[in-house]
């Protein structure tokens, strides 16, 4: 099971790291007229941290627009931090030079949501997954087919599948070829975002189990993009929550589904309908708010029912790890989670 | 469940002309809503469950036609109204609500006018009267600051707020049936909740019954008092919503249920592989004979493969289609 997590800069276990986010900002300007006049930043990501153990499977979940398709693009080399690392296996990967691009592809993949968007209609099955090989400088023949074949059978294809193009396959199906390119490199962590809201409903616990199982025997390490919260309990180790580009919440899968601390968990967690009772749903009131013009104060105070003066005043606290893994930003937290202030959290809230 | 309810289907068949034959992407379909109710379909992608609605509303447009069936509101056929009349029926008595309310809305006007337009189409009232409505009924759906609201175009609110705006306009002439197809799939749970708070307060406020149309067994479950299910084109298990969770019948409904990863299933007990159900949901043009479920069914037998299933009476309430029926 999981151990405490270390402090930043503490070198224990920090081997048994395959990925570290550290105070990743990604921030994009917008509109502007001539020499810049009027521009404004949108802060899609702002100081986020995060860290993902080998085999370990981290759920990130937020409503749209709270910055983790922006934080998995950074991941992946797809957008550039304007602040901020990212180590991978020990290595930074941030600012870089771009002919690493290759090198990133080997290690970090991703599951995309709609595999109907997300495969080449003129391409065969074979061509989607033998290109990545080429790039990656496998060329003997046999080898490829060899990866191919066997890439396929993990997905629970058959080889003899290969040589068809994607509208030959059901929905089901055609993610698993998605997730067969994705594996094809043998890289070390894999995004999936949202990798079975866009499937049917009978379909989604069969990719779930090969998800898992994949995670399993090939030794990877996910992280899971999704705002299906069952789905998500149900895959994920941790659990990070986020909102409007922070980490909100962060810890161990029981601790944040069983005792969520957070006022924005809580009531992500509630508004999930409850298919045995006609009892009405939880509301939080309100939108997120725009980016562009964020609230004064912790960010979820508009919309916080816990909201006093010191929230809407002073931005969340710093996102404190308790001894037992669990980190919260909120001011309120201990109070409202009805826990005994431990000695850390303690001194952070006073 | 006393006097003649809202709405009565009766064998409704929709039929697919492909150019060269007719299928039935829907056949079959039975179901009745009493006034004030609220009841859900359920089902997959491509089960027929939109298409139905949409024949209730008038809306079917080749190459889907309504091929038999009686659709019977508030005591009358209006399966065969006449266009004029179904549009005087369709925003008056019977709206509709869509999953993605920017494609519903006109782009290029503002959504206050969008509002007012319905009170003026079939309430008769002058455009002044009916912009003061507007500015009213999206006060009614919660859009903080409605006066100057109306002027906004669809694009400049939020996913939630626009579907908002949809409600407005559905219930702005006081239907006595709301049909919300997926209307939260395509926004935010938090958001969702709201919605369905709204949907749910506004309708139960004002007698409206409400058709939930859904992909999310859970969520319609939540809603409706009565939910079918679909698969492939026809109704398999219809039931009180709680007993469809607690004590599914069809083996679908069952394969269902269990396959979705429940909120606390893992805590309570453990990391279970989840059941899966075998193979894909049959296209239209490849509906096997007998019960359509039976490629993917572990208790299907030789009558399976060949018998249409009827509606068997469930003693605790409801009915189901299924030769071997729990």
């Amino acid at each position: 099971m999981l151990e405490p997590q270390n402090g930043p800069g503490e070198a224990r276990g920090d081997d048994d790291l395959i990925l570290s986010v550290e105070d990743l900002a990604v921030h994009f300007p917008l509109g502007g007229g001539l020499f810049g006049r009027g521009r404004r930043l949108l802060r899609a990501v702002d100081g986020v941290h995060l860290k993902l153990k080998r085999g370990e499977c981290l759920g990130l979940v937020g409503e749209s627009g709270s910055g983790k398709s922006t934080v998995a693009l950074s991941i992946l080399g797809l957008v550039t931090p304007t602040r901020g690392r990212i180590v991978l296996d020990g290595q930074v990967v941030t600012s870089r030079p771009s002919g690493d691009r290759k090198a990133l592809a080997r290690t970090v993949q991703m599951v995309f949501q709609d595999p109907y968007a997300s495969l080449n209609p003129r391409q065969t099955v074979r061509r989607t997954l033998e290109d990545p090989l080429r790039v990656h400088g496998v060329t003997a023949r046999s080898e490829i087919e060899d990866r191919v074949a066997t890439m396929l059978r993990h997905v629970g294809l058959r080889p003899e599948q290969a040589d068809r193009y994607p509208h030959e396959f059901s929905g089901g199906q055609r993610q698993r070829i998605g997730i067969a390119r994705a594996l094809i490199l043998n890289p070390r962590i894999v995004i999936c975002d949202e990798p079975v809201s866009a499937l049917d409903v009978s379909i989604r616990a069969q990719i779930i189990n090969l998800l898992l199982e994949l995670k399993d025997t090939l030794g990877l390490s996910y992280i899971m993009i999704s705002h299906d919260l069952g789905v998500v309990e149900h895959m994920s180790d941790r659990v990070a929550v986020m909102y409007l580009g922070r980490i909100v919440e962060n810890g161990d899968w029981r601790e944040i589904f069983e005792r969520p601390a957070h006022p924005y968990t809580q009531a992500l967690i509630a508004a999930i309908p409850d298919p045995l009772h006609h009892a009405p749903l939880a509301t939080t009131g309100g939108d997120l708010p725009n980016p562009l013009n964020p609230p004064n104060g912790c960010a979820f105070s508009p919309r916080c029912r816990y909201a006093e003066d010191v929230c809407r005043r002073e931005p969340g606290p710093v996102l404190e790890t308790r001894p037992d893994g669990h980190a919260v930003r909120c001011w309120r937290a201990d109070e409202i989670s009805g826990r005994v202030a431990l000695a850390l959290g303690e001194e952070a809230h006073r | 469940m006393t006097g003649a309810p809202l709405l009565e289907v009766e064998d409704l068949r929709i039929d697919l002309d492909d150019g060269s034959r007719r299928v039935a992407a829907a056949e079959s379909v039975s179901f009745r809503i009493d006034r004030g109710e609220t009841f859900g379909l359920v089902g997959e992608s491509g089960c027929g469950k939109s298409i139905t609605a949409l024949a209730l509303i008038g809306l079917l447009r080749p190459p889907l036609s309504i091929g038999a069936g009686v659709i019977r509101f508030d005591g009358r056929e209006i399966q065969h109204l006449s266009a004029a009349a179904q549009r005087n029926l369709r925003g008056n008595r019977i709206a509709m609500i869509f999953q993605e309310p920017m494609t519903a809305l006109n782009p290029v006007s503002p959504v206050g006018r969008q509002i007012a337009e319905m009170f003026v189409l079939h309430k008769g009232k002058s455009w002044r009267e009916a912009n003061q409505l507007a500015v009213e009924a999206l006060g009614n759906v919660r859009v903080p600051a409605p006066e100057r609201r109306v002027h906004d175009y669809p694009h400049q609110l939020s996913g939630g707020m626009r579907q908002r705006v949809m409600i407005a306009i559905a219930l702005a002439c006081g239907p006595d049936l709301l049909i919300a197809d997926e209307p939260t799939t395509a926004l935010d749970v938090t958001v969702q909740a709201e919605i369905i708070e709204l949907m749910r307060n506004l309708c139960a406020e004002r007698g409206t019954a409400i058709l939930m149309i859904s992909h999310d067994l859970g969520l319609v479950a939540n809603v409706c008092r009565r939910v079918a299910v679909m698969y492939a084109g026809r109704i398999v298990e219809e039931r009180g919503s709680a007993d469809i969770f607690r004590a599914p019948s069809h083996p679908y409904t069952q394969g269902l249920v269990d396959s979705l990863p429940r909120l606390g299933s893992r805590a309570a007990l453990g990391r279970n592989r989840l059941k899966e159900i075998a193979g894909v949901v049959p296209a239209i043009s490849n509906f096997p004979d007998g019960c359509r479920f039976n490629p993917r069914c572990a208790r299907a037998t030789d009558i399976c493969r060949t018998l249409v299933p009827t509606a068997d009476f469930l003693e605790a309430g409801g009915l189901v289609r299924c030769h071997h029926h729990a």
